[in-house]
């Protein structure tokens, strides 16, 4: 089965190399957000966590808060990263990294109007061009149709 | 067991006297049980009206487009098959091409993204067109109906002929609405376009 690394070892390693500012938690690893891209190629092309499992976005109203999660196919393990973002600033893309990456950055920047800098093709993936807003953010107050009548 | 042991002989004689015993009783030819028909009917002409022949035509060979957006789809699949069995009504030739149907089963939740293909489908199938509401979803949107992405009912998109509730109808229910249809095709005229 795959397991999940160790936090506290993990960071300690990426301590050693990026620095301060990881906090280990029970099942990820709370990280500051200008350091992702450094650390994502550090996991690949080092740790060998070749499979991009997944990435998330959570709306807190002040912030958001992106979930990324990787899978080492090599060593069967997972391992969980949390950043945190202003509301207007945009994230490095991860999807030269990991192929898997493109459509979940995608589907993001659709449903919650984060950028990802880098990104080879970001455009919207399950709305249509044209549409107003990103209707997963809490703020969102849209409604296509009335059905009042 | 033991096996009987006989000669081709008895054989010959038992088969002679089965073909005897049928010849005696069948001296007589059976009476024809089309007899009370009369004399017209016997000639295979019968009497009836334009609009009567097409709408039992039309009624009787309801063939359904394959377009399914959702979930109550598996409703209108356990229909189709052996157990409710909607070959009964003429209706198990579900059609590749909408230029073949003449029935759209709007079946499930109907997002904005995918109403121009059902549109466009619904177009493409010739008249005379019949369409059928399935569900909650195709009816108003259902537990749907105010989000940003699903359309509040195909009655937006399509004219719809019967509508059958329900989150999903069961088959039984199912077949009740095409039942509703084939009552409605059966008042139709070609005096009255539809």
């Amino acid at each position: 089965m795959t397991t999940a690394v160790d936090y506290n070892d993990l960071v300690a390693l990426l301590q050693k190399q990026f620095g301060k500012g990881f906090t280990p938690a029970t099942d990820y690893v709370e990280m500051p957000a200008a350091l992702i891209a450094q650390v994502a190629e550090y996991m690949k092309n080092t740790l060998r966590f070749d499979f991009f499992d997944m990435v998330t976005a959570v709306d807190y109203s002040d912030h958001f808060e992106i979930v990324y999660r990787l899978q080492s196919i090599q060593n069967n393990s997972l391992a969980s990263f949390k950043i945190k973002c202003s509301k207007n600033t945009s994230v490095p893309s991860l999807a030269n990294l990991w192929l898997g990456a493109n459509f979940q950055e995608r589907e993001i920047y659709d449903l919650f109007g984060i950028e990802f800098t880098g990104h080879p093709n970001l455009k919207r993936i399950v709305l249509w061009d044209g549409f107003e807003g990103h209707p997963l953010c809490k703020d969102f107050k849209g409604k296509v149709y009335d059905t009042a009548n | 067991m033991e096996i009987e042991s006989i000669s081709s002989a008895e054989i010959e004689h038992r088969e002679s006297d089965g073909i005897e015993v049928l010849r005696i009783a069948s001296q007589h030819p059976i009476p024809d049980p089309d007899d009370w028909l009369d004399e017209n009917i016997k000639r295979n002409v019968i009497f009836t009206t334009v609009d009567a022949a097409l709408n039992w035509a039309r009624k009787t060979s309801l063939w359904p487009v394959t377009a399914f957006t959702a979930c109550c789809t598996f409703e209108f699949i356990g229909a189709s098959s052996s157990r409710f069995d909607i070959a009964r009504f003429g209706m198990e030739v579900l059609r590749a091409s909408p230029r073949q149907a003449d029935l759209l089963v709007c079946a499930g939740t109907l997002t904005w993204k995918m109403a121009p293909q059902i549109k466009r489908l619904y177009d493409q199938m010739a008249e005379p067109k019949w369409t059928i509401a399935m569900g909650a979803c195709a009816i108003s949107g259902g537990i749907f109906h105010d989000s940003y992405s699903v359309v509040p009912g195909y009655n937006h998109i399509v004219p719809i002929d019967v509508y059958i509730p329900g989150c999903p109808p069961r088959p039984e229910t199912l077949l009740a609405g095409i039942e509703k249809l084939r009552r409605k095709i059966e008042k139709e005229s070609i005096s009255k376009p539809r």
